[in-house]
Formats: C-alpha cells, sequence, structure tokens
C-alpha cells in the first residue's frame, strides 16, 4: 500500500511542479489525509489540535516544495516535515504550560483555549496586511479563483497571485519555530 | 479555517516555483567563494613565495585537508537542509579531515626531532589564523545560514553547525595561501580553533535565525 502510495504521490507532486494545478490539488488532498493521520496517532493528550498541526503542514510542504528532489521518495520527505511540525507545536505546548504556572496567581483567564487558537490560521491570517488578508480569504473561505478574486478587488490576476504568495509566505514564517 | 480552504489558497498559489534547493546550493557556493575570495585578496593575500610553496608537501597537504573538510561539510549541510534525506554516509564523511590531519601529525610527529616539535606547533602566525579563518568566513557564513532559512533543515542547531564547517573549510583553504606555517602541528592546532569558533557561530544562528 505504501509502495503503491508513495510511486503514485510523486507522480502527482511532479506534475504539479510542472504546472499541473490538478494534480496539486489532489496531492495535497491525499497528503492531508495521510498527516492528519499520523498526527492523530501522535498526539494522545490534550492541548494541540490535531487539524492545526496538519495545517501548518500543509502550509510547509506548500513553501518548501522546492526541497523536494523530484528523484527521491516524497513520502519520507512529508513525513519529516509533518514531525517537525509536531515536535514544535509539542515544544510550544510545554513552554505555555511554564507561562500559565508563573502567571496563575494573577490570570484566571482559560489558558486551554488560547493555545489552539492561536496556533489557528484564522489568526495568522489576521495578522495580514489588509490587501493579502482580503486575497487569502476571498480564495480559501469564499472558495474564489484567481479570476473572479481579480474582478472583485479590482485588481489585476497578477496582483492577486503576487498578493496571495506573500500572504501564505507570511502566515508559514508566523508558524516558524519561536525561540 | 478549515483544511479544504487552504488547500484551495494553496493549489491557486501552485504556479509560483522557487528554485530547486540542490541548484540554490552551488549558486550559494559560489558566491561564498567570490565572498572568500574579495576578503582574502582585499586584506591579507597569498604569501609571496606561493609558487615555490606550491613544490612542498606541507603546504599542499593544508589544502587537502580544508577542500576535504569543505566537500563533506557541503555534502552533509544539503542532506541537513532537505526533509527526510539520509544523512548517515555524509556525516561518517566528515571524519575524513579530521583523520587525514591525525595521520599528518603523526607523520609530521615522526619525522621532526622532539626539540622542534613546540616551534612548529606555535608558529609566527597563529593570531593572524585565529583571526583571518574566521573573519574570511563570516559572508561565506551568512550565505549558508541564509540558505538554511531558503531550505527546511528539521535540525536547526547541527545544520548551523555544518554551515560553520563549511564557511571553516572554505576560509581556511584561502587562508592557507597566506599561511607561512605548514606544518600539520600548526595547522591541527589553530585551523582547528578558528573552524570550531565559525562551527560555535553557525549553530547559534540555526539555533536562533533558522526558523520556517
Amino acid at each position: 500500500m505504501t509502495g503503491k502510495d508513495e510511486a503514485e504521490l510523486s507522480r502527482l507532486l511532479r506534475a504539479a511542479i510542472a504546472g499541473d494545478e490538478r494534480a496539486y490539488a489532489d496531492f495535497l488532498h491525499r497528503i492531508a489525509v495521510l498527516v492528519r493521520g499520523f498526527v492523530r496517532r501522535k498526539i494522545v493528550q490534550g492541548g494541540i489540535d490535531p487539524e492545526d498541526v496538519v495545517q501548518e503542514t500543509l502550509l510547509a510542504i506548500h513553501v518548501k516544495r522546492h526541497t523536494w528532489r523530484m528523484d527521491a521518495p516524497v513520502l519520507p520527505w512529508v513525513y519529516a516535515i509533518a514531525r517537525f511540525k509536531l515536535i514544535d507545536a509539542f515544544r510550544r505546548r510545554g513552554r505555555r504550560i511554564e507561562v500559565e504556572l508563573d502567571e496563575i496567581a494573577e490570570t484566571l483567564a482559560e489558558p486551554e483555549a488560547e493555545t489552539v487558537s492561536e496556533r489557528d490560521i484564522n489568526r495568522a491570517l489576521d495578522g495580514l496586511p489588509p490587501a493579502q488578508r482580503s486575497v487569502v480569504s476571498a480564495i480559501s473561505v469564499d472558495g474564489r479563483s484567481i479570476g473572479e478574486t481579480a474582478a472583485r478587488l479590482g485588481i489585476s490576476e497578477t496582483a492577486v497571485r503576487v498578493s496571495l504568495h506573500r500572504g501564505l509566505a507570511a502566515i508559514a514564517r508566523r508558524f516558524g519555530r519561536q525561540r | 479555517m478549515r483544511t479544504e480552504d487552504l488547500i484551495k489558497a494553496l493549489d491557486a498559489d501552485a504556479r509560483d516555483r522557487s528554485m530547486p534547493l540542490g541548484k540554490a546550493w552551488w549558486l550559494a557556493f559560489g558566491v561564498a567563494v567570490l565572498i572568500a575570495a574579495a576578503v582574502f585578496f582585499m586584506t591579507i593575500g597569498p604569501r609571496p613565495d606561493i609558487m615555490r610553496a606550491m613544490h612542498t608537501m606541507r603546504f599542499m597537504s593544508k589544502f587537502v585537508f580544508t577542500l576535504v573538510l569543505a566537500a563533506s561539510a557541503f555534502a552533509l549541510i544539503r542532506a541537513l537542509s532537505t526533509p527526510g534525506a539520509a544523512t548517515g554516509r555524509a556525516a561518517a564523511w566528515m571524519f575524513a579531515a579530521p583523520l587525514l590531519v591525525a595521520v599528518a601529525v603523526i607523520l609530521e610527529l615522526s619525522v621532526i626531532p622532539e626539540a622542534d616539535w613546540g616551534r612548529r606547533l606555535v608558529g609566527s602566525n597563529m593570531m593572524i589564523c585565529v583571526s583571518f579563518i574566521p573573519l574570511i568566513g563570516l559572508g561565506p557564513l551568512a550565505v549558508f545560514l541564509g540558505m538554511l532559512r531558503y531550505g527546511a533543515p528539521t535540525r536547526p542547531v547541527l545544520a548551523g553547525a555544518a554551515a560553520g564547517l563549511l564557511a571553516g573549510g572554505l576560509a581556511a583553504t584561502f587562508y592557507a595561501a597566506h599561511c607561512f606555517d605548514d606544518s600539520p602541528l600548526f595547522v591541527a592546532t589553530w585551523y582547528t580553533i578558528a573552524i570550531a569558533f565559525l562551527t560555535a557561530l553557525g549553530a547559534l544562528g540555526g539555533r536562533f535565525f533558522v526558523r520556517w
């Protein structure tokens, strides 16, 4: 099963890098399923939303897809990124607990909810400059195409692509390890 | 945001393509060599008797050590900046340069009378050595740390240390053309200290600068 997955996923990502958007969507959907399974198996206690880690992994795979060597197997690459993002999530969780202990006398707020939502992509989206935010949310949340977004916002398709690319890169950077 | 929605955004951004990491590493290496060469020739430059020195084993052996170090560190850092890549073999090759130096030290000790060991170890240039190898290597180190950010090292501190070793190997190659102290005893001591400094700096850079 893994061998078949491997061959199929490598083919899809190669096609995607060559410019086939359909293949890329297919690749990302399949990867999301695999990573979700992996992350859920690893997260045994609460405090980390597995879906957050899935989304961060997908984003990292996207912005780092130039690090995949086309002649190398794709699954070890995917799982190495997923593991990195998962460890990062655990680490932040660990540090947050320390902070909570220090400040527990002062604040009786709900730290649990804070932890989850801070890593949510929505938060990162809110932190973007308005132009990038409206493009990224039009395409993702509203599901519009590049052309529709350009027409709706009254800007060129190139401008939409640039804002989308910068916005995604900025979100990925925000999720970069903070140490 | 739902994962489905995120995938829509990623898919719409599929067209943008960055340079493959392997190619980018070669480019970065070329840039680093140019920077190191510029600093080297604008500051200390090669020794005047370099043509004559090139006929001696001791002088040429320095380049074997430094080039083997640079080549093995280059292979290691490329593997470390690629998620899921096997690093074992590249890591094993990192022992090549220290082993060569160790063999050279043993040979040197066996052919040089004991009374001369101290003089050869201290040499005449050690302060220049420990200051100029890091100085020449600083620019290349910055380039390599930038490349680690472009890549995706899952062990950033180790990758940063490899960047320091690579910058050190490169800088020492240039410095060796300047230095009059050709004894392996000198190289094993002062070059190692200078390269260790760059390695520590690289590890720190990996720790604080390389995030993704």
